[in-house]
């Protein structure tokens, strides 16, 4: 894992901005699927019991009451672990908030193959793309703890259906405060003239520290935090394409459908754009420690710097 | 609980018969039969004094709120809708054209009136419970209804839904489930057998009433006993006929998602007329 400084884990940091926004806007209310201490809505439910529900082991009802929650004005957040929520109840989030394009959050913890030993049925790997794919969702993979808090804040005001993931583990610091974030808006964590890492979650650290590398041996890397994934910020890809005219994306999912498709579709307007590709591939994690399973993976500090050579 | 008479409401409900029909025959496509069964039930909820609602205010927050779980029937919940007054009942003939907003299953962004958005099996009941506890949580004494098909209660979501219920004792919640016994590809009984089914929602903390879903006064009563329920939620198992009041459709037993042919529509208005079944 990366080698900088540790913050706590980016689900801790949404469950306690979620209580916080929760003295201030009655209109928030959270449905669990029996999973509060793990997703870290706990904080809300102490604080607030009479507009929290645990629903039980029962992910495709939790989805159902949150939908109706939200047609009755409510604005629900939505939470289980990343991989339940998603795949177990994907026609109700489909059916019950993105077709009817309701104001509903929902909050996937456990994002990644970052849960490490609890093993590969409770990693959430195809959770982004999922989300991607239905009409009308905005997407968010927070990298730290910071920046957590502040796309929580801005998930409850956007107006719309909302899919955000977080993790287990601790991350690595990357703002030492809480960043301005604007939904659809990359942060330049790194300017660079050579090539740039487009990174979410986790993989912003690794990235991070794959710049320094590089830039030991002259390379110069611009590193984008693309939070969001959709809508995706493609004025900041398009530069980066015509500014360094390489891109690395580098991410803690499946090859398929999430960031990496994001980018390259935007990439690919912009004529012949050498890209790279970091990812946990088409294949599923197993147990052990959560750096283990990132170099078992290929999506290390290692790898974002192979990558990027690969395009210089 | 009604200002109208059973037999103005039997009347309003040939007028419902009749535009399921029409609008199904004249789209070429849809679920007329599926329709049909749930019609004492829909007009005793929207002009027999049952659902509190105002089809000039469709976002009123104090409103009753009914949401059709079994999404084909969508020809019956348009046309109680226009009759009601939601929109004009001409905009029935528009059912499943493009560009009309009456879509082949409930859409609740273009069509006002409609709660949820429902064509996918199952999903209704826990959408109504979403709004029965926003009612509890903000102190309104607004009700929820929710019809289901009995083909649908096969769903796993809709036992969920029924366990959480009865746990949070959310009496503010009615459910109707339509038997009308037949699913797409034949009996439910024979296909996955729900029986016994008020044993089962008892069981899950409901209270249960069975009568024929036909019968304007035992509906009546049925709506006027669930409001007496206090902490839990009531279920009304109505006993009904696919195809209803037209006895080509009531005599094939199954006669699933197909119109009735243009040449018998004026057939099978006369008997809706005569009150024929």
């Amino acid at each position: 894992m990366s080698s900088r400084q540790m913050g706590p884990p980016t689900r801790d940091a949404f469950g306690e901005r979620l209580a916080e926004l929760g003295k201030s806007n009655d209109r928030i209310v959270v449905v669990d699927g029996d999973v509060a201490d793990s997703t870290r809505t706990k904080e809300f439910f102490n604080q607030f019991p009479n507009r929290a529900w645990n629903v039980g082991i029962a992910e495709s009802n939790l989805v159902g009451v949150g939908a109706g929650l939200a047609a009755a004005g409510k604005t629900p957040v939505i939470a289980s672990f990343a991989c339940f929520l998603l795949c177990n109840a994907y026609d109700q989030i489909r059916m019950g908030i993105a077709f009817p394009g309701l104001n509903a959050k929902l909050v996937g913890s456990h994002g990644g193959i970052s849960p490490g030993e609890d093993g590969p049925s409770q990693m959430a790997v195809e959770d982004v793309a999922l989300a991607c794919a239905l009409g009308g969702f905005t997407v968010i993979v927070p990298a730290d703890s910071e920046s957590t808090k502040a796309l929580t804040k801005a998930m409850i005001e956007h107006d719309g259906p909302v899919y955000m993931r977080t993790g287990r583990p601790d991350a690595p610091a990357i703002y030492d405060t809480e960043p301005d974030v604007t939904l659809g808006r990359a942060i330049t964590v790194r300017e660079g003239k050579d090539l740039t890492i487009i990174a979410n979650g986790l993989m912003v650290a690794e990235a991070m520290d794959a710049a320094e590398e590089l830039a030991a041996s002259g390379t110069e890397a611009r590193v984008l935090d693309m939070h969001t994934v959709k809508p995706i910020d493609e004025d900041a890809i398009s530069k980066a394409a015509l500014e360094t005219g390489r891109i690395v994306v580098a991410e803690e999912h499946f090859a398929h459908g999430a960031l990496g498709a994001a980018v390259a579709m935007v990439a690919g307007r912009r004529g012949a754009v050498p890209m790279a590709f970091v990812n946990v591939g088409d294949s599923y994690s197993t147990s052990g420690q959560p750096d283990e399973l990132f170099k078992d993976a290929g999506i290390t500090t290692a790898d974002i710097v192979a990558a990027a050579k690969s395009l210089l | 609980m009604s200002e109208r008479s059973t037999q103005e409401l039997q009347e309003i409900a040939k007028k419902i018969r009749k535009n399921i029909l029409a609008a199904t025959t004249e789209a070429g496509s849809g679920h007329p039969s599926s329709s049909l069964s749930g019609v004492e039930v829909a007009t005793m909820l929207y002009f027999g004094g049952v659902l509190r609602h105002d089809p000039k205010r469709p976002e009123w927050p104090d409103r009753d709120r009914f949401i059709l779980s079994k999404g084909h029937a969508a020809p019956l919940l348009y046309s109680v809708l226009a009759e009601a007054g939601y929109f004009s009942t001409d905009d029935l003939l528009t059912l499943r054209k493009f560009g009309s907003p009456l879509e082949g299953h409930p859409n609740m962004r273009r069509l006002p009136g409609v709660e949820a958005s429902t064509g996918s099996l199952g999903q209704g009941l826990s959408i109504g419970i979403g709004h029965a506890l926003a009612a509890k949580v903000d102190g309104k004494d607004y009700r929820v209804f929710v019809m289901q098909g009995d083909g649908e209660t096969q769903e796993g979501q809709v036992w969920e839904a029924k366990m959480f219920a009865g746990n949070q004792q959310l009496d503010n919640l009615t459910l109707i489930i339509d038997r009308n016994r037949y699913q797409q590809t034949g009996k439910v009984v024979e296909i996955e057998d729900l029986d016994p089914l008020a044993d089962k929602l008892t069981s899950f903390k409901w209270e249960v009433t069975e009568i024929d879903g036909h019968e304007m006064d035992q509906v009546s009563k049925a709506f006027d006993w669930a409001r007496g329920v206090s902490g839990k939620p009531q279920a009304i198992l109505a006993s009904t006929k696919k195809g209803r009041g037209v006895s080509f459709l009531e005599k094939e037993g199954n006669y699933h998602g197909k119109p009735v042919p243009k040449e018998e529509l004026e057939k099978a208005f006369k008997e809706i007329e005569a009150g024929l079944s």
